[in-house]
């Protein structure tokens, strides 16, 4: 079925566009809108697209990092400055898919997708939204906590502080196929340390939850100890908690929660 | 529903069509412009049986928005021989025994230029990343691998 295809040049008549149409869509790398519409998606009646320019600027030179919301995963890949977001961008999909995926269109991935978004989350990421009236940042905990009753509005860009060294951030993905799978599940950790003791630590989960979530049992199970075996078993017990994964095509729920302690663990002690 | 005006460059050429609302790229390269080297698969982004270059890059056509490409250039496998002589990735294909049903391969072929472009000496994991979006179900990676790696050093290579 044809719909109606709206391109705009600003984001904010894009937004506009969103927020007065309830069933237009925004549509970036068309990975997720194309893919609907392919389905036969009858939900879709108007697709809103903007060529702002803002929206695939990155800005790399403060310590805060903003990442336009239409940068693809292959300009991740290309810009040396966010090599630890490198492993994370590499592990989706083959090269087409990040040659069109974007960041944005990222945190609108249903499980077992947006695996970028796991590891935003556990760098404390925000997110720019702008509205009909006016723009905004939201933490993106909150922003994926209200993903499903969203209200219209288009995602500007995403921010987030660089890892405290190179060493706190880790990424897994656990894909049943190399290199290109979905996830069974991914798990992304920044786990800064201070004279040898774990502080604010952050662990998010992809594919355990419908949008990505953070497992915060597993985060108190190591702030303010050190990371060793005592403290990465605790933080492994209690990782599933608040999780709710689902049986699909790639794992069932229950091996889902069986193996992510043990995931968990490898990723913490740095084994391959 | 109205149709929209689009022009873009085909393999070298000027094309301009008129293409229905939300219509992706795969459906008017074979159905508008009759250019058939592009395959549907799954219509998900799950196969890359529909794998076009657009400005170079490696695109999936069933996934893209046909209005997108106005004024861009879209490559697919029709265009990429010379004349009446086959593109050294299809000679490669051939002597290599790395088509074996040919669905997957003008994905396959294309993803393949799109790596050589870029890289043309790649390694054998190059060749498996370049690939990795692209599925062939008759179980052929070697010898698609293998064939991409020969052509990438000029066809002398035997890998």
């Amino acid at each position: 079925m044809p719909v109606t295809v709206r391109t705009f040049a600003t984001s904010g008549e894009a937004a506009a566009a969103l927020s007065s149409e309830r069933d237009a869509r925004y549509l970036g790398g068309g990975t997720l809108v194309m893919r609907a519409l392919n389905e036969g998606d009858v939900s879709l009646s108007t697709i809103v697209r903007a060529t702002d320019g803002a929206l695939t600027r990155l800005d790399i030179s403060g310590s805060r990092i903003t990442i336009g919301a239409g940068i693809t995963f292959a300009r991740v890949l290309a810009e040396r400055e966010l090599s630890f977001l490198h492993p994370v961008a590499a592990s989706i999909g083959g090269p087409a898919v990040r040659n069109m995926g974007t960041v944005g269109g990222n945190l609108f991935a249903p499980a077992p997708f947006g695996d970028f978004t796991v590891a935003l989350l556990a760098l404390d990421a925000t997110v720019a939204l702008q509205g009909g009236y006016g723009a905004r940042e939201v933490g993106l905990e909150e922003f994926l906590a209200t993903r499903a009753r969203q209200a219209a509005g288009l995602v500007l860009s995403v921010s987030l502080q660089r890892p405290a060294s190179p060493e706190a951030f880790r990424y897994r993905k656990i894909a049943r196929i190399k290199p290109k799978g979905g996830a069974v599940m991914t798990i992304a950790a920044h786990v800064p340390a201070s004279g040898g003791r774990v502080l604010s630590a952050r662990i998010a989960l992809g594919a355990m939850a419908p949008t990505a979530i953070r497992a915060k049992a597993a985060e108190r199970a190591l702030e303010g100890r050190a990371l060793d075996a005592t403290s990465i078993a605790a933080a492994a017990a209690a990782v599933t908690e608040g999780s709710s994964p689902v049986d699909d095509s790639l794992a069932s729920a229950w091996y889902r929660r069986e193996v992510a302690g043990v995931h968990l663990r490898r990723l913490l002690i740095g084994e391959p | 529903m109205a149709k929209t005006a689009l022009q873009f460059r085909h393999n070298g050429r000027d094309v301009a069509v008129f293409v229905d609302g939300g219509a992706n790229l795969l459906a008017v390269l074979r159905g508008v412009v009759g250019d058939m080297t592009p395959k549907f698969g799954c219509g998900q982004g799950g196969c890359g049986a529909c794998t076009v270059l657009i400005d170079g890059e490696a695109h999936l056509s069933c996934l893209t928005l046909a209005e997108a490409v106005e004024g861009h250039s879209v490559e697919t496998l029709a265009g990429i021989k010379d004349g009446p002589n086959l593109h050294p990735l299809q000679r490669a294909f051939m002597e290599h025994f790395a088509a074996q049903c040919g669905y997957c391969t003008p994905g396959m072929l294309m993803a393949a230029k799109a790596l050589l472009d870029h890289n043309p000496a790649p390694t054998r994991e190059d060749v498996v990343n370049a690939i990795s979006g692209n599925i062939c179900r008759c179980t052929g990676y070697e010898p698609i691998i293998n064939a991409v790696l020969a052509a990438a050093s000029g066809g002398r290579a035997r890998a």
